[in-house]
């Protein structure tokens, strides 16, 4: 306390009830930010236990020989120089690759198609925008089931239609035929399911550009194509980068669908990497493999954001 | 012309709703259908079958849902309310920390959570998966729960403090009906996401008397080996689906609402 009163005693009078009130309001600030810091507990300690503790685990069982069962022992470059030697692998980040690409093509030109059909509010656009919403509440996994039964050749409507119309002939094996017809199949399969996701999350950005904008394009005697190249695709820049985020990420780390419906095959071929990383760890039983591939993994998809919103800041700016 | 755009516009949208609505509608038809005509013989294999739902599947996955929802709900309601309107140290840091979960990949979190879960004594447990799942819905309900507090004006909460509600009952009685589109989504989204999860128990969960409806459904396809019963399969999709779908109408408005001006501000 001698601070106190020697501060005190230099100043005159008056500053004591000022100075007062501060301290108090000192006082209540900091109880105020002990209170929200105790709220904010709760996440603290999820996100703590379960995903900075596991995040910091996964890159050790990297650098261990980590077998399901038994202990583990340190074998630093091992697991990591073993990827190299994993065919299965290279395969599968070719053929991770090429999904991603093919995909986020398709679902973004589909999902942009659909906002722009239903942005305007017209006669039937409420139903057409749940239409193409509805995939979105069934599951995943659920959704894949569905289209095994949709695309087999037993109880599928598809391959009959298609015999009627004499477009093919025999038995038609979609989801596993062919490597070509095994990823196809998958990819209708998700387009079905995340259109109407995609498509949600642009018609927000679209019906966030103010109607004076379009109007004065239109007052510049502005085409609908330019209107749509020079004031929509600008405006929309922002969601674009959120929507194409959200799907070379989810493209990226493919599973269930090729789980479900092609199982890897025919051949392997439509394998991706998280289906590998799922079977070093529970059908191989190494763990410290499957982690060292997820620890490079993550530290693509890591450089990937980090560039994409380098390149999107530079741009807005 | 415009007689045209406004036909073409009706032609292509009808086309498309039809696509989609499609698979839904023979799924539907699917589950159906028998060999003598329709009936309810495939529910019938789905619940009988040696690879088929059992009772305490269902069980399963109503506990899950449960505890997700409940979870996420306090979990993000609780953080909202601190991210919304306190400052604290530390603060912009762990924010961030969680919408990094989006940024991680699922697999390579989930095989570090099999052991960590495996310590703590919660290996092929049901409450060990709703953690899991509570910590995969954090980031994004509580950037809509911090929105949805940050809305309500600040006239609200004073008030409460000048009539001596301290925080905890100004949250209980003055903020949280006002956060309640925020809550029905992140509710919404939560059990959508539990009830239908598949990668997740499929790491976690060990025996077969843990599995979740979806597991047990999946596994009708992938621990046949030979032939496939399709028909059951679709019955077994219509089953899981049924619930969400009747959510899902239920409470679409405020879903979407919720959806459109929460999560996508700021």
């Amino acid at each position: 306390m001698p601070t106190t009163v020697q501060r005190s005693s230099q100043r005159p009078l008056p500053a004591w009830p000022a100075a007062e009130a501060a301290r108090r309001k000192g006082g209540r600030a900091r109880r105020r930010s002990l209170v929200g810091a105790a709220y904010a507990a709760p996440t603290a300690v999820m996100v703590g236990l379960f995903f900075v503790a596991p995040l910091l685990l996964v890159v050790w069982m990297s650098v261990n020989r980590w077998p399901l069962l038994g202990a583990p022992t340190f074998n630093l470059p091992d697991n990591y120089a073993h990827i190299a030697d994993n065919q299965l692998v290279g395969s599968a980040v070719w053929f991770t690759l090429k999904y991603t690409v093919l995909m986020t093509v398709l679902l973004f030109s589909l999902a942009f198609g659909l906002a722009l059909l239903v942005q305007n509010r017209r006669r039937g656009v409420g139903f057409l925008r749940t239409a193409f919403f509805l995939p979105m509440a069934v599951g995943f996994a659920s959704a894949s089931l569905l289209f095994l039964g949709l695309l087999s050749d037993e109880i599928g409507p598809v391959s009959d239609a298609l015999r009627a119309i004499g477009l093919v002939d025999g038995y038609v094996s979609w989801t596993s035929g062919s490597s070509a017809s095994a990823l196809g199949s998958t990819m209708v399969l998700v387009l079905w399911r995340f259109a109407g996701f995609n498509m949600l999350i642009m018609l927000t950005g679209l019906q966030a550009i103010p109607v004076e904008v379009y109007e004065a394009a239109r007052i510049d005697g502005a085409s609908r194509w330019q209107t749509f190249r020079r004031v929509t695709l600008p405006l929309m820049r922002p969601t674009i980068a959120l929507v194409l985020t959200l799907m070379i990420t989810g493209s990226v780390l493919a599973f269930d669908q090729f789980w479900i419906l092609t199982r890897g095959g025919p051949d392997n071929s439509t394998t991706s990497l998280v289906m590998v990383i799922y079977r070093e760890a529970f059908i191989k039983l190494d763990l410290g493999s499957a982690a060292a591939i997820s620890v490079a993994l993550l530290a693509v998809l890591v450089v990937v954001n980090i560039v994409q919103l380098g390149v999107l800041r530079r741009r807005s700016s | 012309m415009k007689f045209v755009s406004k036909a073409g516009y009706g032609v292509t949208g009808a086309a498309l709703a039809i696509m989609f609505l499609f698979p839904l509608l023979w799924s539907g038809w699917a589950s159906l259908r028998t060999s003598s005509g329709f009936g309810l013989e495939n529910y019938d294999r789905l619940f009988t079958s040696d690879n088929g739902i059992r009772p305490h599947h269902i069980v399963n996955s109503l506990t899950v849902s449960l505890l997700t929802v409940g979870g996420t709900l306090l979990v993000a309601t609780l953080g909202g309310y601190a991210f919304g309107r306190f400052r604290f140290p530390g603060r912009d840091a762990l924010f961030l920390l969680t919408l990094a979960i989006l940024m991680v990949p699922y697999a390579t979190i989930l095989i570090a959570l099999y052991v960590l879960l495996g310590w703590f004594g919660l290996q092929d447990s049901l409450i060990g998966l709703s953690l899991v799942l509570i910590m995969f819905q954090l980031p994004f309900s509580l950037f809509m729960m911090r929105n949805s507090f940050e809305a309500v004006p600040r006239e609200l909460e004073e008030s409460a403090q000048v009539d001596g509600c301290n925080s905890f009952s100004a949250l209980l009685r003055i903020m949280l009906p006002a956060v309640r589109p925020g809550l029905i989504t992140v509710g919404l989204f939560a059990f959508l996401a539990s009830w239908n999860e598949f990668f997740a128990p499929l790491i976690l969960l060990n025996s077969t008397d843990k599995f979740t409806t979806t597991l047990a459904v999946v596994n009708m396809r992938t621990a046949s080996h030979g032939s496939i019963d399709y028909a059951a399969l679709e019955a077994g999709v219509v089953f899981m689906a049924v619930p969400c779908l009747l959510l899902f109408a239920f409470m679409q408005r405020s879903y979407v609402r919720g959806f459109t001006s929460g999560a996508l501000k700021g």
